[in-house]
């Protein structure tokens, strides 16, 4: 399950329900508001979604990885909307039968959300200025699947 | 054709709108991206853009039909 949250989501609720009686393992990613970026200060971030690709690209990211690796289920829930600093942006849940499963799984989610999930940061600096973040330089192939 | 052409990011700031419905003559993603390209002044080339049409990728070549909603994709930061 991927979700896109407008509101502030619950880590401990999230995890719960990774819970089978089959799991030994379970490795949840955070990412968090930071106050700085690149050396500058930044004092809160908007997070824009398109939403009905970035739900199946998400929703293709936790097939793959169920096939990748030996785990039970896996979830994850992305902030949009404005965020202050120490707030939750994404959360990724795995539950697996053991503990190298669980946290490669996990990984691999929160990397390839980061490549591929249509979701932007827009950081808004302290001396007033913003600027939506595209950090990625190399060129991107005409419609080739990033995997 | 008409097209709906939803705006994300940086595309959104330089365009001044989250989207438009477009006339227009071009027939597929290169060349409806060139067009609205000059007329926004966008500066990213189609190298550092995806294209998804009505929700999905698609390759700049896809054939465009009448009432589709295409979005010319920036370089992700989620996460």
């Amino acid at each position: 399950m991927f979700r896109l949250s407008e509101t502030p989501v619950a880590p401990a609720t999230l995890a719960r329900e990774l819970a089978h009686s089959g799991a030994g393992a379970c490795a949840t990613f955070e990412g968090w508001v930071r106050d700085h970026n690149a050396g500058r200060a930044v004092l809160r971030l908007g997070y824009q979604a398109y939403a009905p690709l970035a739900l199946s690209e998400g929703e293709r990211i936790l097939k793959e990885v169920r096939e990748k690796f030996a785990i039970i289920d896996a979830r994850c829930v992305h902030r949009v909307g404005t965020l202050e600093i120490g707030e939750l942006a994404v959360w990724v849940g795995v539950s697996a039968g053991h503990r190298h499963a669980a946290f490669d799984a996990c990984r691999y989610i929160i990397d390839e959300i980061k490549k591929r999930v249509p979701i932007w940061k827009n950081e808004h600096y302290a001396d007033g200025e913003s600027g939506w973040l595209h950090p990625d330089n190399t060129p991107i192939s005409s419609g080739d699947r990033l995997v | 054709m008409n097209y709906r052409v939803l705006y994300f990011a940086s595309l959104g700031d330089r365009a001044g709108m989250d989207a438009e419905q477009v006339n227009s003559l071009s027939l597929d993603a290169r060349g409806l991206y060139s067009e609205l390209r000059a007329r926004h002044g966008f500066t990213l080339g189609e190298e550092r853009l995806r294209v998804a049409v009505n929700g999905a990728f698609v390759a700049w070549e896809q054939r465009l039909h009448d009432g589709d909603e295409v979005v010319f994709l920036p370089p992700v930061s989620g996460g």
